[in-house]
C-alpha cells in the first residue's frame, strides 16, 4: 500500500539525483564510464606501445612516433628473434610453457584434493592445518626464494628443471579456494551415496566431487599459470644455465646486455610482445569457466 | 570407510618418507661444502670440469675454443643477467649454500664486496698468476689486488675514458674542441648559445662521476689491511662536484635519465654534443644514435690542468675464482688463457667489444682499424693512450651498491634543485660508513 502511494505520488522532484534507491543518475553513470575508460586506456596503452615498437626496426624505434607505425618490420623482427642464438627464445618459451603448464596442472590437482579433504573430512587438527595454509597465502613468493635455494642446494637440485617446477606446484590460495568451493558445491549426500554404492573415496573424488568443483579448479589453474609464468625471482635465484630459463628471465638477461649487443633491443621488445600471447590465449579459453566459477559460489 | 582413510594416510606418509629418503640420498656424498683445498695450487688428478659464470655475450664460443684444445680441463659456461642485474645476488647465495661455480665474472667495483664476504680464493698462491702481472696494464692489476698482497682475480677488460664529440657540430659553429675542463665549460656556454647541450649529466652513472674523480688522482676508499677509510668528500671529489654543480646551475648540461629512449634520442637528434665515456661507449653511441653515423670523433678527456695527461676509468671486470673450488690450479690456468691469449682476446673483442686489460691486447689487429661510425677515425688509438694514463691506486669500497644508490639519490635531488652534488656526496659518505659498521667491517674515522 505504502509502495503504491509513493509511486502514485511521485513528482519530478523525487526523480532528481537526490532521490534514494538503486537507480543511478546519468551523471554518476557518466563519471563511472569516464573513470573506467581512462583506466582501460591506462592499461592498454603500454601493450599498444609494445606492439608498435615490435613492428619497427632499430633506427625507427628511436626516431619515430612511439604510438604509431613506421615501416612494417614485424615479421622480419620475429624471424630474427626466433633464429638468434640458435633459437634460444623458442626454447625459453617452451620452458615457460613447461613450468607454467605442468606446474599449474599439478598445483591444481593437489590444491583441489587438499581443499576437498579439508572441507569434507573431519580429522584432528583440521582447522590448524587450514590456518597454516591460509598463513601461507600471506607469505610472498619472493621471500621464500632464498630459503628454497639453500634447501635445493642441500640436495644438489639447483639449476635443474625441478628447482623451478617443484616450488611452483604449491598453491595455498588454491587450497583455500578449493575448500570454500567444495564445502559450498559438493553436497555431503552425494558423497554418502557414492559410499553406499561401494565407490572408494578416491573414486568418489575423481568421478563426482572433482567435476562439481571444476569451476574453482579452473580458476586455481589460471591463477597459478599466470603467477608461474610471471615468476621472475625464483628462476633468477635457482637457474644458471641458459637452456633452462623461462622466457621472462631470458628476456631480462638480454635486457641487461643492451649496451654490448644493440640488436637485442628489438628482440627484447618483440620477445616481450610474443610472450604475453600465451597468457591472453589462456584467459580467453578459460574465461567462460572462470566467470562461472567466481559467480557460482556467491549466489548459492 | 575407516579402513580407507587409514590407507590413504599411511600411503601419504609412506610417499613423503620415500621422497625425503630420495632427496637425502641424492644429497649425501656430492655435497662439496665450502671448505675446498685452498692452500695449494697444484694440478688435480684426472680430468676436470670447471663451472664458469659470465654474462659476456658470446663467451660460450670462446670457452669452446679452450675446450677443444684442453680435453682434460673442460669449461662449462653458465650465463645470466649482468652482475648488478642479478648475477652477483646469485653468486652470494651460491657462496652461502656452498655450491658456487669455480669461476665467475666480477666487475672491479664489486670485487671488494666479495672479498669482504670471504668469497674469493687468493690467487697469489699460484705461480702462474703472480708471473702474469707484468702482462697487464698496471692499474688493472691494482684493481684485483685491492691494495693488499693478495690477488683476487685476473683482470679481463678495462674502460679508459675519452671524449666522444660531434665533430660536425663543433666545426659548423666554430667551437674549438676543449682540452681542459675550463675550456669545456666555455665550450658548454657556446654550445648552449647554439641551442644544444654540451653533455648530459647522468644521475644514475655514479661510475662516470667516480671516473672524473679518478682522473684527478682523487680517491674514494682506501684500505690499510685492517681498516677502511671512506673519503667521498675529499679534495678532488669536491672539485669535481663543484664543477658539475656550476654547469647544472647555469643550465649548460641536459639531465635526461641515462640509458633511456629520451637519452638516446637526445644524442640521436643532435641536442647533446659530447659524452665523456669509456671505450665501450663507442658501441652505445652507434646503437643509440644511428642517425649520427660519421659525425662523431674521439679526443682525449679534458684535463684539470693544461698540459696534464691523465685519464679516468669507467667499468671493466675480472675473472675471479670462488672459495670452495677443488680446482684452483686449473681455474687460474683457464682465467689466464681467457684474458691473455691473443686467440681469446680477439674472440672476446669480436663478440662483445671487450677491451683487453693486457698491454699486448691493446695491439690486437681489430683495435688498429678505423671505425666507420666515427668517420674512419682510429678511435682505439686514443683509448690505448688513455689506458696508460689511469692512476693505478684507485680502490673501490666493499659496499659499492649502497654507495652508488645513495649518491644517485642525492644527485637526483641536486638535478631538480633540491640540494647540491656536494651535499649528496656528504650524505653518501655518512651512510657508507654506517653500512660498513653495520656489516662489522672496520672503518677508520
Amino acid at each position: 500500500m505504502s509502495l503504491l502511494t509513493r509511486t502514485a505520488g511521485a513528482t519530478a522532484d523525487d526523480l532528481k539525483p537526490s532521490s534514494r534507491g538503486p537507480k543511478e543518475s546519468i551523471l554518476s553513470r557518466g563519471a563511472a564510464l569516464i573513470v573506467m575508460g581512462v583506466f582501460t586506456l591506462y592499461f592498454l596503452v603500454p601493450i599498444w606501445w609494445l606492439f608498435i615498437a615490435s613492428t619497427k626496426d632499430r633506427g625507427d624505434l628511436l626516431t619515430t612516433n612511439a604510438l604509431w607505425f613506421a615501416d612494417w618490420n614485424f615479421f622480419a623482427n620475429v624471424g630474427d628473434l626466433l633464429t638468434y642464438n640458435d633459437g634460444i627464445y623458442v626454447r625459453w618459451l617452451l620452458n615457460s610453457l613447461g613450468y607454467a603448464g605442468v606446474g599449474a596442472l599439478l598445483a591444481t590437482v593437489f590444491a583441489g584434493m587438499c581443499g576437498y579433504a579439508l572441507a569434507k573430512y573431519r580429522f584432528r587438527g583440521r582447522e590448524a592445518y587450514f590456518n597454516t595454509v591460509l598463513g601461507g597465502v600471506l607469505v610472498p613468493a619472493t621471500a621464500l626464494a632464498l630459503p628454497l635455494f639453500l634447501l635445493f642446494s642441500q640436495v644438489n637440485m639447483t639449476n635443474t628443471f625441478w628447482a623451478v617446477l617443484l616450488p611452483s606446484i604449491v598453491s595455498p590460495f588454491g587450497v583455500y579456494l578449493s575448500r570454500i568451493y567444495a564445502s559450498a558445491s559438493v553436497p555431503d549426500e552425494l558423497i554418502e551415496a557414492g559410499r553406499i554404492d561401494g565407490a572408494s573415496e578416491v573414486r568418489t573424488y575423481f568421478t563426482i566431487s572433482m567435476r562439481l568443483m571444476m569451476p574453482a579448479l579452473i580458476t586455481v589453474f589460471l591463477f597459478q599459470f599466470v603467477s608461474i609464468w610471471n615468476n621472475f625471482f625464483l628462476p633468477l635465484i635457482m637457474l644458471r644455465s641458459q637452456e633452462l630459463f623461462p622466457v621472462t628471465y631470458g628476456l631480462y638477461s638480454w635486457n641487461t646486455q643492451l649496451n654490448q649487443i644493440p640488436e637485442l633491443r628489438t628482440y627484447v621488445l618483440v620477445g616481450s610482445f610474443l610472450s604475453i600471447v600465451p597468457l591472453i590465449i589462456a584467459f580467453l579459453l578459460l574465461q567462460r569457466f572462470w566467470r562461472n566459477g567466481l559467480g557460482t559460489g556467491s549466489v548459492k | 570407510m575407516q579402513h580407507n582413510k587409514r590407507a590413504v594416510v599411511t600411503g601419504v606418509a609412506l610417499l613423503s618418507a620415500l621422497a625425503l629418503a630420495g632427496c637425502s640420498g641424492g644429497g649425501s656424498g656430492t655435497d662439496n661444502g665450502g671448505g675446498g683445498d685452498a692452500a695449494a695450487c697444484a694440478p688435480s688428478d684426472g680430468d676436470v670440469t670447471l663451472e664458469f659464470t659470465s654474462w659476456i655475450p658470446g663467451i660460450e664460443d670462446v670457452a669452446a675454443l679452450w675446450n677443444e684444445e684442453n680435453p682434460d680441463i673442460q669449461v662449462e659456461v653458465q650465463t645470466g643477467p649482468n652482475g648488478n642485474g642479478g648475477t652477483y645476488q646469485s653468486f652470494f647465495s651460491q657462496l652461502e649454500a656452498g655450491n658456487a661455480p669455480d669461476l665467475g665474472q666480477i666487475e672491479y667495483d664489486a670485487l671488494a664486496s666479495f672479498r669482504v664476504q670471504d668469497g674469493l680464493e687468493d690467487l697469489s698462491v699460484c705461480e702462474d698468476v703472480v708471473a702474469a702481472e707484468a702482462e697487464f696494464i698496471p692499474w688493472t692489476w691494482g684493481q684485483v689486488t685491492l691494495g693488499t698482497d693478495g690477488v683476487y682475480g685476473v683482470p679481463q677488460d678495462s674502460g679508459p675514458m675519452a671524449l666522444f664529440y660531434r665533430s660536425d657540430l663543433f666545426e659548423q659553429n666554430g667551437i674549438a674542441v676543449p682540452t681542459t675542463w675550463e675550456e669545456y665549460k666555455e665550450a658548454a656556454k657556446a654550445v648552449r648559445a647554439a641551442g644544444g647541450y654540451i653533455t648530459n649529466f647522468s644521475t644514475a652513472d655514479i661510475n662516470q662521476f667516480a671516473g672524473f674523480v679518478w682522473q684527478g688522482n682523487g680517491d674514494w676508499f682506501s684500505n690499510n689491511g685492517e681498516e677502511w677509510t671512506v673519503d667521498l668528500t675529499g679534495e678532488q671529489s669536491t672539485t669535481v662536484a663543484e664543477y658539475w654543480q656550476e654547469l647544472l646551475d647555469e643550465d649548460l648540461v641536459a639531465t635526461y635519465p641515462a640509458w633511456t629512449e629520451e637519452w638516446n634520442n637526445a644524442y640521436n637528434s643532435g641536442e647533446v654534443w659530447t659524452w665523456n665515456s669509456a671505450v665501450w661507449g663507442a658501441n652505445s653511441i652507434s646503437s643509440g644514435a644511428p642517425d649520427t653515423a660519421g659525425k662523431w670523433s674521439v679526443a682525449p678527456s679534458p684535463q684539470w690542468e693544461a698540459g696534464d695527461a691523465s685519464s679516468g676509468n669507467w667499468g671493466g671486470s675480472s675473472i675471479a675464482v670462488f672459495k670452495g673450488t677443488d680446482h684452483l690450479y686449473e681455474a687460474t690456468k683457464f682465467a689466464l688463457w681467457l684474458n691473455t691469449s691473443d686467440e681469446a682476446l680477439t674472440a672476446l673483442n669480436k663478440s662483445a667489444n671487450i677491451y683487453p686489460a693486457t698491454t699486448a691486447g691493446l695491439e690486437l689487429p681489430s683495435l688498429q682499424e678505423g671505425v666507420e661510425f666515427y668517420g674512419g677515425q682510429k678511435i682505439y688509438d686514443v683509448f690505448a693512450e688513455a689506458a696508460a694514463q689511469v692512476n693505478p691506486d684507485f680502490v673501490w669500497g666493499p659496499t659499492m651498491t649502497q654507495t652508488y644508490a645513495d649518491v644517485s639519490d642525492g644527485f637526483q635531488k641536486a638535478v631538480t634543485g633540491q640540494g647540491t652534488l656536494l651535499e649528496a656526496l656528504a650524505a653518501a659518505q655518512e651512510s657508507t660508513i654506517a653500512t660498513l659498521k653495520a656489516q662489522s667491517i672496520p672503518v677508520a674515522e
